[in-house]
């Protein structure tokens, strides 16, 4: 997947079309089901960030291949407020489930590598990448499928 | 009725309510589901009210945070939650995520949930 994919975020609806292109972006590119789902929650948390507290922006998603590995990138950008203390909300390592910041942290654990660049007044860029084959958990859950032929069954 | 992008039925004979999501859904229609959820199980005096999540191809902290909210409300008022349905790759990602369904009770498919909310 060479081309490059760019979803407007401009409204909770359009949250929902960047997860699904995620998804499949991903899937094409090779991940299992299990990954496909993490990218895809991740987005849906950053997107929200973008509706929520910037108003508008884009997510664009790309395919990665770097000192031959292969993965997926996801730039969520916007040109709202910016984030004043970018380290004091990624230094969080704790999250309530019902407090704040649970968003960008639960991005990081989904993903394997997670940037933020933001400036007060000139927005915020997070780009988030996965590499694909380090699974074992999506493979085991993908190979359980009851739709997949099971051999001597 | 009609809720959200899903159906809210009230399962006779056994008196519990059986919310089914149809698709993906918007944080709105989040709300508007969870709103309902609550005025319904009050309205119809519930005592127990299932959720069928099985459509939902991704559940976030905004999701996963709405039904808590709905768990914890609907027990104050001595009603029960089940949550079922969710997919093994979404309850993965949920896990990694650190998404707990605090308070929520959860069951594999509709028939675990009704024998849930029998016991
Ligand atoms: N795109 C953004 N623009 C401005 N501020 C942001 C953006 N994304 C995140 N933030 C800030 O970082 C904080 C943490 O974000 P997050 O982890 O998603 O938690 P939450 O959105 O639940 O507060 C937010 O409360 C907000 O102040
Ligand atoms: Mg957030």
């Amino acid at each position: 997947m060479s081309e490059e994919i760019r979803v407007p975020i401009a409204s909770d609806a359009d949250t929902i079309v960047a997860r699904q292109r995620g998804r499949e972006a991903a899937l094409r590119l090779g991940f299992s089901r299990t990954d496909a789902t993490f990218v895809a929650t991740a987005i849906s948390e950053i997107a929200r960030n973008i509706t929520v507290h910037a108003g508008q922006g884009e997510i664009i998603i790309r395919g990665l291949s770097e000192e031959g590995r292969d993965g997926l990138v996801v730039i969520a950008r916007d040109e709202g407020p910016g984030i004043r203390d970018v380290a004091a909300v990624m230094r969080q390592e704790y999250a309530s489930e019902a407090g704040l910041g649970i968003g960008l942290w639960g991005a990081r654990r989904l993903m394997d590598e997670i940037e933020v660049a933001s400036q007060p007044g000139e927005g915020t860029t997070v780009t988030m990448k996965k590499w694909c084959g380090f699974d074992e958990v999506g493979r085991l859950l993908d190979d359980r499928r009851p739709s997949d032929p099971t051999p001597g069954s | 009725m009609r809720v959200a992008t899903g159906e809210l039925r009230q399962a006779c004979p056994c008196g519990y309510l059986i919310a089914s999501i149809q698709s993906a859904l918007s944080d709105t229609e989040v709300v508007e589901l969870r709103d309902s959820l609550l005025v319904e199980v009050a309205r119809h005096r519930s005592r127990g009210v299932i959720v069928d999540v099985a459509a939902l191809d991704v559940i976030d902290s905004f999701v996963s945070r709405s039904l808590s909210t709905v768990a914890r409300t609907n027990r104050l008022r001595g009603a029960k939650t089940v949550v079922v349905g969710i997919r093994p790759e979404v309850a993965v990602a949920m896990s990694h995520f650190g998404l707990g369904l605090d308070a929520v009770d959860t069951a594999l498919d509709l028939e675990a949930g009704l024998e849930l909310l029998d016991r």
